[in-house]
């Protein structure tokens, strides 16, 4: 689960860990759509290396390092895919220009995962709940999702145990043939499952018990407040979403194939 | 019949949880190894099942080392009840749940429907049979978990921690039940913090710390030396803490047992009398 | 044996009777009991005798989150339990279960402490002053900024007891609390509630088994079984009594050492309820 591993905080603060997260969704939604624009090589490229800043001031290089590889199998499979089906439809002019096409398609895709494993790097869950706290998301919302964040790593710990505890009474996980692989997985989903369902019922009566429901209006022991940083990555999102705007209507961009040799197709 | 050799350990997560451990278990023994929660104590233990093998060093189970041989095949000499029963439990009723590990094994199906029925029959549930294990109470859950795993009769049983959750009775029944199994000729391993327990039962204790072992022999010396519970950071047997107190007056200190400390007692005023 | 009390107690039954929903017979029969402010009461009596229901009858969890029937009479802190919502009940009444890990759902132990506050819609600054007070007093302070995860169940299960306690409650009932924690562990915890109990004058319900670590801190002790009372009075009035022996509490074996001497002909007074005790009585006869 490589891919994964690019998207899981670890607890490092640095200038980019202090940003508000709501404004780092914001500089990610505007990667996004601006990505979205561009069909060409280079201004997917310029992107790509525009967030490599962010990358370093950070201090995050090597689990975004992981990230993008765990990426790699997608990102060829799009590569592949879109060169072959623009091949046997004919929908570029030129070799070069199909090739340059699906370079862009996969590093589009790429772009979009390095600037989500950024905020996910750089943005601790509890200040991202704080965040989906102060925003009008409802807070039965952002309690499930801080919950669950919460029971990640203890849910993975009891998976751990259950397949331990069936291995011990015989069950072997890697033998037999896919139909019996699956069926062997069934000791292991519904303990977990039950387990689950016991705990919700714990947490809830534990909840019950610390008042919840008192009030509609809860009030919340931290607040998010945008400071210098937040209002200045803010500012340069807007511009750079304009920008995007305009260099996508208005200029023309050149293309990869002026460079490269013609392809014998 | 298991024999570790200086043991290392360590988890993915970067603890150490074994330094340099070593131990021998006859066959038939019955040794309760204890220590302070997080000492090593399971990670042990899940060493003689095969579902940890050691970084270095090594574990023999019947002369054969854990590196060869798969935990299915180990499972069936050593059988291993966890301590959470709901980690286990998932058939729709008592009866698919004891024939669950049988049929891992390859017992034919005339012999796991005699298994079942013993099993059922050695804890009690025979009423059960039918019932889905879901609608049990703990400690029938519980005995739900022994019993699937007695019920291919492995020549050693491991219990992890299985006083947790239990009243004084249910623990009295499982100690009696459990000194029944050794008696028969089982190996029998317990994982425990629960001194008074192990008092009880008097077996070989092996006392953990840190990942590394800090003292074995005969619980009734062990379990009394205040030196060795501080270091494994456990807290000695009830009856002892009161003979710790009354050293002064020529008592002794290896006393676990409430008959011996009257008996003891009752000695000394006798004494005293004349 | 039935207490008789002289003020008004804090918790007060007659005859509550509760059967689950779907239940083929009632979990609790007939209880009428009386608990006074600032008392430590302890709880035992085998599994399934009724503790735990008693438990959630206590703050509102039964009939509210629970359903069933509930017949008779129960008032807690003056509030008539059916009456009121569970969260109106969570201010006067607070619950600490078994699991510690399940009474944990922040990402911070700070944010688990301050959860009833926020739900009780306390003012931040408030707030943070209320989280400080509860943190010290659990000794926890250190543990602020740590994820639930990262502590061990000790750590967490006094996380869960400050988290209870920043709603100041007068009641706090603790549902065998120490079930998953060593020896050692446990006796952190009971230290902890009965500094509570000393330092606030919170009423303690503690249900427990381990009464050899609990019982030197009660003053008040109860038996139950099958959903009725049967024993209800002093712990060493209790202790001595031969129910408690025949229904399989785990009576300290203090009480059973001294009821082996004086049936062997030796004159003891009084009943220690803990080894330490017994070891300053028998001090006593020894030096005669």
């Amino acid at each position: 689960m490589s891919v994964f591993e690019g998207f899981r905080f670890r607890r490092v603060t640095s200038p980019i860990h202090r940003l508000d997260p709501r404004v780092k969704f914001l500089y990610v939604l505007v990667m996004f759509v601006v990505a979205i624009f561009f069909t060409e090589f280079l201004p997917l490229l310029v992107l790509f290396f525009l967030q490599m800043p962010f990358v370093f001031l950070a201090g995050v290089e090597r689990e975004w390092l992981r990230s993008l590889r765990g990426a790699v199998f997608l990102v060829t499979l799009i590569f592949v895919f879109n060169f072959v089906f623009g091949y046997f439809y004919r929908t570029y002019p030129t070799g070069a220009a199909l090739l340059e096409f699906s370079l862009a398609m996969s590093l589009r895709f790429l772009v979009l995962v390095e600037s989500f494993s950024v905020f996910f790097l750089t943005t601790s869950p509890d200040h991202l709940s704080l965040a989906l706290e102060q925003s009008r998301v409802p807070y039965e919302f952002t309690f499930a999702f801080t919950t669950a964040v919460r029971f990640v790593p203890v849910l993975a710990e009891e998976a751990q145990t259950i397949m331990d505890a069936q291995k011990a009474r015989g069950l072997e996980l890697e033998r037999g043939n896919f139909l019996k692989r699956v069926r062997n997985y069934i000791p292991i989903l519904i303990p977990l499952i039950v387990s689950a369902i016991r705990r919700s019922l714990e947490l809830a009566e534990a909840m019950e018990s610390r008042a919840w429901g008192a009030s509609s209006k809860r009030t919340n022991l931290y607040v998010l407040k945008m400071r210098l940083g937040d209002f200045v990555l803010m500012a340069l999102s807007i511009m750079f979403l304009a920008l995007g705007v305009y260099v996508h209507f208005f200029v023309s961009i050149p293309s990869l194939s002026q460079f490269l040799p013609p392809f014998p197709f | 019949m298991i024999e570790v050799r200086d043991v290392y350990f360590t988890y993915p997560t970067g603890v150490e949880a074994l330094k340099g451990v070593s131990l021998t278990i006859g066959d038939g023994e019955f040794v309760a190894v204890m220590g302070q929660n997080g000492a090593g104590k399971t990670t042990l233990v899940k060493h003689f099942n095969g579902l940890l093998k050691p970084a270095r060093g090594e574990v023999l189970v019947d002369g054969v080392s854990t590196r060869d041989m798969s935990v299915a095949k180990l499972a069936r000499k050593v059988g291993f009840v966890f301590q959470n029963p709901d980690h286990q439990l998932f058939c729709e009723t008592v009866e698919e749940e004891i024939a669950f590990g049988l049929r891992n094994f390859g017992f034919e199906a005339a012999t796991v429907e005699k298994r079942v029925d013993w099993a059922l029959n050695l804890l009690d549930l025979t009423e059960y049979r039918k019932t889905s294990p879901f609608m049990l109470s703990g400690g029938e859950r519980k005995r739900v978990a022994l019993a699937s795993v007695l019920a291919w009769d492995p020549k050693a049983v491991i219990l992890d921690e299985p006083t947790i959750g239990q009243d004084h009775r249910q623990k009295e029944n499982l100690r009696q039940f459990i000194v029944q199994l050794n008696g028969q000729g089982k190996t029998v391993v317990v994982v425990t913090h629960d001194v008074e327990f192990v008092a009880e039962c008097n077996p070989r204790v092996v006392l953990m710390s840190e990942g590394k072992i800090v003292a074995e022999g005969e619980a009734k010396k062990t379990l009394t030396d205040t030196t060795l519970t501080l270091a494994a950071s456990i807290v000695p047997p009830q009856i002892t803490q009161i003979f710790l107190g009354l050293t002064d007056f020529g008592l002794p200190i290896d006393v676990i047992d409430v008959s011996e400390a009257k008996r003891i007692l009752l000695d000394y005023f006798e004494g005293m009398k004349r | 044996m039935r207490r008789r009390h002289k003020t008004l107690g804090v918790i007060e039954t007659q005859s509550l009777t509760y059967t689950y929903p779907g239940g083929n017979k009632p979990s609790l029969r007939d209880v009428s009991l009386t608990i006074e402010k600032g008392e430590f009461v302890i709880l035992t009596g085998p599994s399934g005798c009724g503790k735990t229901t008693l438990c959630r009858c206590s703050n509102g969890l039964i009939p509210h989150f629970y359903g069933g029937e509930l017949k008779g009479e129960l008032k807690v802190a003056g509030l008539n339990v059916s009456e009121h919502p569970i969260y109106e009940m969570a201010k006067r009444v607070g619950l600490v279960f078994q699991n510690p890990e399940n009474q944990l759902f922040a990402l911070s132990v700070e944010k688990d402490v301050a959860f009833g506050l926020e739900n009780l819609s306390m003012p931040r600054d408030d707030m943070r002053k209320r989280v400080d007070w509860a943190l010290q007093i659990t000794d926890i302070e250190e543990l602020r900024e740590r994820a639930p995860h990262e502590l061990s169940g000790g750590q967490q299960q006094r996380v869960a007891i400050s988290s209870v306690l920043a709603m100041q409650p007068e009641i706090m009932i603790f549902d065998e609390p120490t079930s998953f924690l060593d020896p050692l562990g446990a006796q952190k915890i009971f230290e902890v509630i009965n500094d509570l109990k000393n330092k606030l004058g919170v009423t303690v319900i503690l249900v427990e088994h381990r009464l050899d670590l609990a019982a030197r801190y009660a003053d008040h002790v109860i038996i139950m079984d099958e959903g009725k009372i049967v024993l209800d009075g002093e712990p060493r009035e209790i202790f001595n009594s031969e129910t408690a022996w025949l229904l399989g509490v785990g009576v300290p074996k203090a009480v059973r050492l001294w009821h082996l001497l004086q049936e062997n002909g030796l004159v003891l007074e009084g009943t220690p309820v803990s080894s330490e005790e017994a070891t300053r009585f028998l001090r006593e006869v020894l030096k005669r």
